[in-house]
């Protein structure tokens, strides 16, 4: 599903050079259950957003698929990609404010030009997945962390992706919370979605089914 | 940037919209004053414009008074200092001579008179006219008719006469048919007239007695003297044209040195008109040059807030570009908020300029007030065209800068959590 060759990745600092990923080679099944560990600093969060094609690469291939993303997708088709085989969930859930739940989940939708009606009921349908049916006409701000986060997979699990791709999911959560969203993310896995969550918590790492662990851009294995 | 007519984006948009009330009452307000104040301003330009234009009435523009007066040069064996008289007969050779005339309409007053109609009487200004006075001065004929051409060929004894002497000598009375004497001769009244518009200046039009030309030059003796005439030009031809041609063939008819700046005294209306259009042009020059002034600092108010928006809106726009939102879509978005938002603002700006020029205009006629140099302030509907133009391309340009950064968010940027 997702093939990493010889990835890496520089920052410049001004005068300084940070190699950040230095020759990653990852290979990542379909339908796999992967976390990717590592301290802050060992690049894990740099890893994901080229991972989810928001940051490119300096050297190496990521495939997704058999589609080779590198420097020559344009903006517009990495959009596509995003929307279309790829679901984001972030450590702060990320949700629009101004926008009830149900608003929220569809908002992917409205980048694929699926009709209102139609969006809305498919919002309602994923929310029921998550157990959120009845909060549909909240705003995030009426909700508890937990709530907001299992809207967030929601949204990110409407356009139907190939991947989830979350970022320290449960940074924000309490365990009792961090475990129920990982329950969900189970759940999303025994569908067949290839599922890859960042964290630096073992315990969160433990439930998964393959651990990455990064350190000063390298695989430590 | 397809689709801007999408009912889909429209209702993201609205959302968007509607959910930040104050910013967006904010953006507004700089686009509402603006367009408010170039259609409050142009407005109240027009009413003064119409306030001048009023005291014209429907009069004729295109004209121009000749008079005689003394001369102040010696010319072939003639003396400075002398006086010429215009004559009737002048007007024949002028429409001879003169291609741009058009029409002629000469005046000979005598002075009051009393004027008797039974046992009442006043004493009025007698006036000798040839046909065309009413179209130049725009009199309203109340009754009856003016003077036509077989009265001034038959040296008819019929007068027209003035409201004022209407009112005085006939009351209740029909005026038009019956006689009135003046100086001992009878003439038959054939209609009764008013000025275009009654003022201070005009009453004397009032007080008057018209008769033929003809008739004054038999009854009373006058000769064929005339005291001034009124010259209208053809259609397409400025006064200004015809005015030295006038001059020259009235000074060689007089023997008149053509040096002479006296002899022949003229005044051209329309010059006069034109310069009051001028000063029109300039002062509505000026309050479009104002008005758009504060309209484009409202634009750059919308612009600034609308970046300061963008900024606000940093996460929001990493979140949707992470979620599959293409620039083109970003831009799109920006630029339709700043389109719409200016448009509404602009519009109930427009709106609010047109009722409070109109609220003005119904107060001013409902309750009769007649202020020197101000009538009827109106709201052009070009200016409202124009101005609906302006709105539409100045939220695009308010909307440009701020939509092309906002294309540019960082997604990676912008979803770091702090």
């Amino acid at each position: 599903m997702i093939r990493l060759k010889n990835i890496n990745k520089s920052y410049t600092m001004g005068a300084n050079k940070l190699h950040v990923l230095k020759g990653l080679d990852i290979n990542i099944d379909e339908g796999a259950f992967v976390s990717i560990m590592g301290s802050s600093g060992s690049g894990k969060s740099t890893l994901l957003n080229i991972l989810g094609i928001l940051d490119d690469y300096d050297e190496g291939e990521y495939w997704l698929g058999d589609q080779l993303i590198d420097k020559s997708l344009s903006e517009k088709q990495a959009a596509f990609f995003r929307n279309q085989h790829i679901g984001f969930v972030f450590q702060s859930f990320n949700l629009l404010n101004f926008k009830t739940a149900q608003e929220n989940v569809a908002l992917p939708l409205y980048y694929q030009k699926v009709p209102r009606k139609e969006r809305a009921a498919r919002a309602l349908e994923y929310l029921d997945m998550v157990g959120l049916a009845d909060w549909a006409g909240h705003y995030p701000n009426q909700m508890s962390g937990g709530q907001q986060q299992r809207v967030a997979i929601s949204r990110a699990l409407i356009s139907n992706p190939q991947v989830i791709l979350a970022d320290e999911p449960t940074g924000a959560l309490d365990s009792k919370t961090s475990h129920e969203v990982m329950e969900i993310f189970k759940k999303v896995n025994g569908q067949g979605i290839t599922t890859i969550i960042v964290t630096h918590e073992d315990d969160i790492a433990e439930l998964t089914n393959q651990v990455i662990r990064l350190k000063d851009g390298q695989i430590e294995n | 940037m397809s689709g801007l007519f999408e009912r889909d984006k429209w209702q993201e948009i609205f959302a968007t919209i509607s959910k930040n009330k104050l910013r967006t009452f904010l953006t507004a307000l700089g686009v509402f004053w603006g367009i408010f104040m170039l259609v409050f301003l142009l407005g109240m330009g027009k009413g003064l414009e119409n306030g001048v234009y009023k005291d014209f009435g429907a009069r004729a523009k295109n004209i121009m008074y000749v008079w005689s007066s003394r001369t102040t040069l010696p010319y072939k064996g003639y003396k400075a200092g002398r006086m010429v008289p215009l004559e009737l007969a002048d007007l024949e050779i002028l429409k001879e001579k003169v291609i741009e005339l058009d029409k002629i309409a000469p005046r000979n007053e005598i002075g009051e008179h009393p004027v008797v109609h039974g046992i009442a009487s006043g004493d009025y200004t007698i006036r000798g006219e040839l046909t065309d006075m009413p179209l130049i001065e725009a009199f309203n004929i109340t009754s009856g008719r003016y003077i036509n051409h077989s009265d001034v060929a038959d040296a008819r004894k019929v007068c027209v006469i003035g409201e004022t002497v209407r009112d005085v000598l006939f009351g209740e009375e029909t005026a038009v048919g019956s006689h009135l004497t003046v100086r001992g001769v009878d003439f038959k009244v054939v209609g009764v007239y008013e000025p275009g518009q009654i003022k201070e200046w005009t009453r004397e039009d009032m007080e008057s007695v018209v008769i033929p030309l003809t008739t004054m030059s038999r009854a009373f003796g006058t000769g064929e003297y005339i005291d001034y005439m009124v010259c209208a030009a053809k259609p397409g031809y400025a006064v200004a044209q015809m005015e030295p041609k006038i001059r020259e063939v009235l000074k060689n008819l007089k023997s008149i040195h053509p040096d002479d700046s006296s002899g022949i005294g003229g005044f051209n209306l329309e010059e006069e008109f034109q310069q009051i259009q001028g000063l029109f042009f300039g002062i509505k020059g000026f309050l479009w040059f104002v008005g758009i002034g504060t309209l484009v600092a409202g634009i750059i108010g919308v612009s600034n807030i609308m970046l300061i928006i963008v900024k606000e809106r940093t996460k929001e726009i990493g979140i949707r570009k992470a979620l599959g939102a293409t620039p083109n879509s970003i831009i799109s978005m920006i630029l339709t908020e700043s389109v719409f938002i200016t448009a509404i603002s602009g519009f109930l700006g427009m709106a609010l300029g047109t009722f409070i020029i109109g609220g003005l205009s119904y107060l001013l006629i409902s309750n009769n007030i007649e202020t020197e140099n101000f009538y009827n302030p109106q709201v052009n509907p070009i200016v409202g065209i124009t101005a609906t133009i302006i709105l539409v391309i100045a939220g695009l340009l308010a909307g440009l800068i701020p939509a092309l950064q906002a294309s540019k968010v960082n997604p990676v940027v912008a979803l770091k959590d702090e």
